[in-house]
């Protein structure tokens, strides 16, 4: 059963959620980011190449403008494929694990595999963001050596590098229950049960 | 906790038979390892697990019956299947069923509760994961086989997760070894099954391994004790060695030959990799070093070289003169101290004096010497790069004596003039207490002190020059010995053999697994594809499973 809403992130472009169930023992969600538009492209290869344009009149030199013809290129290459992320799935598995693929513009797809035996928790960290504050998602893992101390925190939909956190917001969480605590932060098993997740294990 | 049977991609077209392999209750997951087809005798089906159970240490057993058939099942076949599970009893008892030519597969697994129990009661929900066997197994993503603070006997209990199914696949070589060819009472059908890999160059290399790795061992074990001799432990000796950079790397050399051909078997899958680098990086060494050889050789290099190499050092030591000239007089318009100038002028120019003359008295064997050392890349390109650089540091070995000397002259001359700064204030440092203490000096050493003071302040220019520019010609010197030493390390330490295997084998530098799930069906088990995914080097695949600890 598929399942699809729409959302905003902190930055105001579209996301979409869709959840797809497979089994009683196996979801997926599916988050797609907002896509690169067509005027932030126009607007940012029209900075650089009238960049260019100023320094070859400046400087008499047309290597300038192939400099800048395959800087764009470059960028634009680099940007799709290591920054630009197209959408994010979770696929979380009875008793196995979750696992988390981020899939770039240019296809490729980035994969994270966490057992279900190493998760200790999953929470809601809250974080604040310029004037307002955010929520995210992530798993706490179990530390090997220590038993109640946690190894790492693993935020999960991250859509992009550090400062991108999508905000999930409100509408999410507070889908099918649990307000969430103005503070700290808290067990979120009601939020994962909106996820209809069977925490076993 | 749901149930999963972790099936391999293999037997997916295999006929129908049993399904043998490990049941780890703490996962609730069945790994199937083989199936075994009929007809066959169920003694010696038992007689099988049981020895391969003995040799590989794991609980090898039969966990359910596989149908591949063309129709609807018959139901004399239905009811033999169920016979079976009663010969051969196993909690939870699976039934893989897959029609011949689709996609869809049932599968359901029952607990026997008691001779009166029927399947339909005690049914759980099976999840379908589909692993590639012969990956999984070359993959090494399981513990290491022996863990120190446990016994030898003891097997995976603790293993967590998905590593025990990878400890569980690699550890059964033993259930790989006959296939439903064979002749034997067992016919199986597994990974191997569609053509046993091996190779006949490996099965040589490695049966034509022990004795040369012996004798190599034994010659190595004769060298390493030669040089570790008291002789050379000595004091100009040891000196020497420890300056050279050749014996450095010889040694170096030495002990990677030492670990390569050890007779030891590596004990886990780290060891085996660093061995292997060792051991490309030593051929490619040592093929470059010969390439090296030829090309000097053919073109008679060498005895350009030596013709080359007195002008050479001739050259420097006039530019080394004419440097000196050049601060002796007014150099970039300073105003020198005469006298001190002209001394440690003359002192230098009669240094590069001796230095000339001894080369010149060298000339002769240069030849000679420089054709034993163009032998010396037989042994590595490394080798042959540390001797030029030993090369370098001894012909400029008068600029490395200047640098000490206007070194020597400017330290002096800085303590001097902070002693007397103090002295000059007045105060004066207290060794005892490690500080800077007043004193009250007598006239005479107050005056006496200034004056001195004076003097030194007046000839700083000077002797601050000439360390400027020596030590600049020694920072020269360095970075060009610094730079070959770098292309030694890279040489001697970039792990080739772990750049080949990404390049041509990518699942044995496995770091991880991921799923993908498998058309679905309403009713249908749900059936997931297990794939190894690979370690990156770049930042552009899978990053994988975290291992526990």
């Amino acid at each position: 059963m598929e399942d699809e809403q729409s959302f905003s992130d902190i930055y105001g472009g579209r996301l979409a959620l869709q959840r797809r169930c497979y089994s009683p023992s196996c979801l997926e969600f599916c988050l797609s980011c907002p896509r690169i538009t067509l005027r932030s492209l126009t607007a940012v290869t029209c900075t650089v190449w009238l960049a260019a344009y100023g320094l070859f009149t400046l400087c008499e030199n047309s290597m300038i403008l192939s400099a800048a013809i395959f800087i764009t290129l470059l960028g634009l290459l680099g940007y799709l494929h290591f920054v630009k992320i197209d959408h994010e799935t979770l696929l979380i598995i009875d008793s196995l694990g979750i696992q988390m693929t981020s899939s770039y513009a240019s296809g490729k797809e980035s994969t994270t595999f966490i057992e279900m035996g190493e998760v200790k928790d999953v929470v809601i960290n809250e974080a604040i963001y310029m004037q307002k504050v955010i929520y995210y998602l992530c798993i706490l893992l179990k530390d090997p050596v220590e038993p109640h101390g946690i190894s790492q925190v693993v935020p999960l939909f991250q859509g992009g590098r550090r400062q991108d956190h999508l905000c999930i917001q409100q509408k999410v969480s507070l889908g099918d229950g649990g307000i969430l605590a103005s503070s700290g932060r808290q067990k979120v098993k009601d939020t994962f049960s909106f996820f209809n997740l069977m925490f076993s294990g | 906790m749901v149930l999963k049977a972790f099936f391999p991609t293999c037997c997916a077209s295999a006929d129908s038979g049993l399904l043998v392999g490990r049941w780890v209750p703490e996962q609730s997951s069945a790994v199937v390892l083989a199936v075994v087809h009929f007809p066959f005798i169920p003694i010696q089906v038992k007689e099988l697990l049981a020895q391969v159970q003995q040799a590989s240490q794991v609980g090898v057993t039969v966990l359910g019956t596989w149908c591949h058939r063309r129709q609807e099942p018959e139901e004399s076949l239905g009811h033999f299947l169920e016979g079976l599970g009663a010969i051969f009893s196993h909690k939870p008892w699976f039934q893989l069923c897959r029609e011949r030519g689709s996609k869809s597969w049932s599968c359901k697994a029952t607990h026997w509760q008691g001779p009166t129990s029927h399947a339909a009661s005690g049914e759980d929900q099976v999840m379908l994961i589909f692993y590639d066997q012969r990956k999984v197994l070359l993959s090494q993503l399981h513990p290491p086989a022996v863990l120190p603070d446990r016994q030898a006997g003891d097997t995976t209990a603790s293993a967590g997760g998905l590593a025990a199914v990878f400890d569980t696949v690699a550890r059964s070589e033993a259930l790989f070894q006959s296939d439903r060819f064979d002749e034997g009472p067992v016919r199986l059908s597994h990974w191997q099954s569609e053509g046993v890999e091996a190779s006949i160059l490996v099965e040589l290399a490695k049966w034509a391994a022990g004795p040369v790795c012996l004798l190599l061992a034994c010659l190595l074990s004769l060298v390493s004790a030669a040089s570790a001799c008291r002789v050379f432990k000595l004091w100009p000796l040891s000196f020497i060695w420890s300056k050279l950079s050749t014996c450095e790397q010889l040694r170096h050399r030495l002990e990677q030959l030492t670990l390569i051909f050890s007779t030891r078997k590596a004990k886990n899958p780290a060891q085996l990799m660093r061995k292997a680098n060792m051991l490309v990086s030593v051929l490619l060494d040592v093929a470059l070093g010969l390439m090296l050889l030829s090309w000097l050789h053919r073109k008679d290099l060498i005895g350009q070289l030596a013709d080359a190499l007195i002008p050479v050092a001739d050259h420097v030591a006039k530019e080394l003169q004419h440097l000196l000239q050049w601060l002796m007089g007014a150099p970039a318009g300073l105003k020198m101290n005469r006298a001190l100038d002209q001394v440690l002028g003359r002192f230098f120019l009669y240094h590069i004096h001796l230095w000339i003359s001894y080369i010149h008295l060298m000339s002769p064997f240069i030849e000679r010497i420089l054709w034993h050392v163009g032998l010396s890349a037989c042994l590595g390109l490394t080798v042959a790069l540390s001797i030029l650089s030993d090369i370098i540091a001894l012909l400029t070995f008068h600029i490395y004596c200047f640098y000490v000397y206007g070194a020597r002259l400017y330290c002096l001359k800085i303590h001097g003039l902070s002693s007397l700064w103090r002295l000059f204030r007045g105060k004066k440092w207290n060794v005892l207490r490690q500080r800077v203490d007043s004193c009250s000096y007598d006239l005479d050493q107050l005056f006496i002190g200034t004056l001195l003071f004076t003097i030194l302040v007046f000839l700083l220019p000077t002797t601050a020059l000439y360390y400027l520019v020596f030590t600049l010609l020694r920072l020269l010197v360095v970075t060009v010995q610094g730079l070959i030493h770098l292309l030694v390390d890279l040489i001697n330490s970039l792990p080739l053999y772990s750049l080949g295997l990404r390049l041509c084998r990518p699942y044995r530098l496995a770091a991880g697994v991921k799923f993908r799930v498998l058309e679905h069906e309403t009713g249908r088990p749900l059936r997931l594809l297990m794939q190894v995914s690979i370690a990156c080097i770049l930042p552009c695949s899978s990053k994988g499973l975290r291992e526990p600890g």
